[in-house]
């Protein structure tokens, strides 16, 4: 049986060898409940350290241009990086 | 007589404007702490199959903390005696609020959050988990600012959770919790702090309760109030002069003074952006423009740039 493990980390820009301001860890095997503020270490210094440990890269966020009159309105970390990995379970 | 009030420093605006909190420890006096945890009320011992949501709302109604309509003048919300009416009545509390919001806050809302060890949840069939990082109320593309006090009673051991909060987040306009899935983020600050400790929140904050691992329950006061008039220069403006030359940029020799305006306002998070950590500065020069009454201050030249020419 498989399930997903899903790694989210967001970078100081869009390099995936750019460092790591933020992270989110969902657990598909159920072995641990991860949530907010749960960890003050950053998992992977930057998204490249995450892929050589064997995360796959499945999602980038992508630029967009910024709309005239809107430059300076800032809403939500912009570089995010979704990441997985499949783990066999024993049902 | 509101001048005799300890009002805000320049120093401390500044740090509010660029990190959206201001921190107070263990200024509530014990007997006021003591006050509040009576009116609060006792939590019932955990029940099996009792879902939470009703231990919760007995003890809210069976407290003493009066039920207020909203856009109640603050100074007629909380009984005369009652330890909030005394909580605010303190020369620290009046001198802040005078110095954010003028004279004559209003009353928004408040909420006594009780934040549940793992007996509660085991008994009603859930889990221990924190509250999802959010931004309170909805998208406010004000320039103007509520505060939000947090009013922490009693001692918050880290097991017990606290508030966790990220200071610099205030100044994005995002949709309340369509950022839960921000888990961590550097620099996140959690409220491990001695009884009467307060904490006052610009309302655009990112924050969440923290999971209670402890045997202990957990309680929080908040108390959302929004200016009736005037927020320009309302604190003290002596310690500082707001208007300072500018000064040397990027190709620097020598430091510049750690506690002026401009050298707080241009202190990056850990979690900026390295784009957007600019258009945070931008941002914080425009929220001291708004409240020091002076459009053409800038630091570091981040507005003078760009409005050159226009």
């Amino acid at each position: 049986m498989t399930r997903q493990k899903v790694l989210v980390l967001y970078l100081v820009n869009s390099a995936l060898d750019a460092p790591t301001i933020a992270w989110a860890v969902y657990d598909g095997t159920g072995e641990k409940l991860h949530m907010a503020g749960d960890s003050e270490d950053v998992p992977y210094a930057t998204g490249l350290a995450a892929l050589k440990d064997g995360w796959r890269l499945f999602q980038a966020s992508q630029l967009n241009p910024h709309a005239r009159g809107e430059e300076f309105d800032i809403a939500y970390l912009k570089y995010e990086f979704w990441f997985e990995q499949l783990v066999q379970v024993i049902p | 007589m509101s001048q005799a009030l300890p009002l805000l420093s320049s120093a401390q605006m500044a740090r509010f404007v660029a990190r959206g909190f201001l921190r107070f420890d263990a200024v509530v006096p014990d007997e006021i702490n003591a006050r509040f945890m009576a009116e609060a009320g006792e939590v019932a011992e955990p029940k099996a199959g009792e879902r939470l949501m009703k231990t919760y709302g007995q003890t809210l109604a069976a407290n003493a903390i009066p039920e207020v309509a909203a856009g109640t003048p603050l100074s007629r919300t909380y009984p005369e005696g009652s330890a909030i009416s005394q909580l605010l009545d303190l020369p620290l509390v009046r001198g802040a609020l005078q110095s954010l919001l003028g004279d004559d806050p209003m009353f928004d809302h408040h909420f006594l959050h009780i934040t549940f060890p793992p007996a509660y949840h085991a008994a009603s069939g859930g889990e221990s988990v924190s509250q999802h990082t959010h931004q309170d109320s909805t998208i406010d593309p004000r320039q103007a600012f509520d505060v939000q006090v947090m009013y922490y009673p009693h001692k918050v051991t880290r097991p017990m959770g606290g508030t966790r909060f990220i200071p610099g987040t205030h100044l994005r306009k995002v949709s309340e919790v369509a950022l839960g899935r921000y888990q961590n983020i550097r620099g996140q600050q959690h409220m491990v702090c001695e009884a009467g400790t307060l904490l006052f929140l610009h309302h655009g904050i990112w924050h969440g309760g923290g999971v209670n691992l402890s045997d202990r329950t957990r309680y929080m006061f908040k108390i959302r109030m929004h200016a009736s008039g005037s927020q320009v220069r309302r604190w003290d403006l002596e310690p500082i002069e707001p208007r300072a030359p500018q000064r040397p940029i990027f190709y620097t020799k020598t430091a510049s003074d750690p506690a002026s305006v401009a050298a707080i306002l241009m202190t990056p998070e850990p979690w900026f952006e390295q784009d957007t950590g600019r258009l945070e500065f931008v941002n914080r020069v425009k929220l001291w423009r708004y409240l020091s009454g002076d459009p053409a201050f800038d630091a570091d030249y981040w507005m003078t740039r760009l409005e050159a020419g226009t």
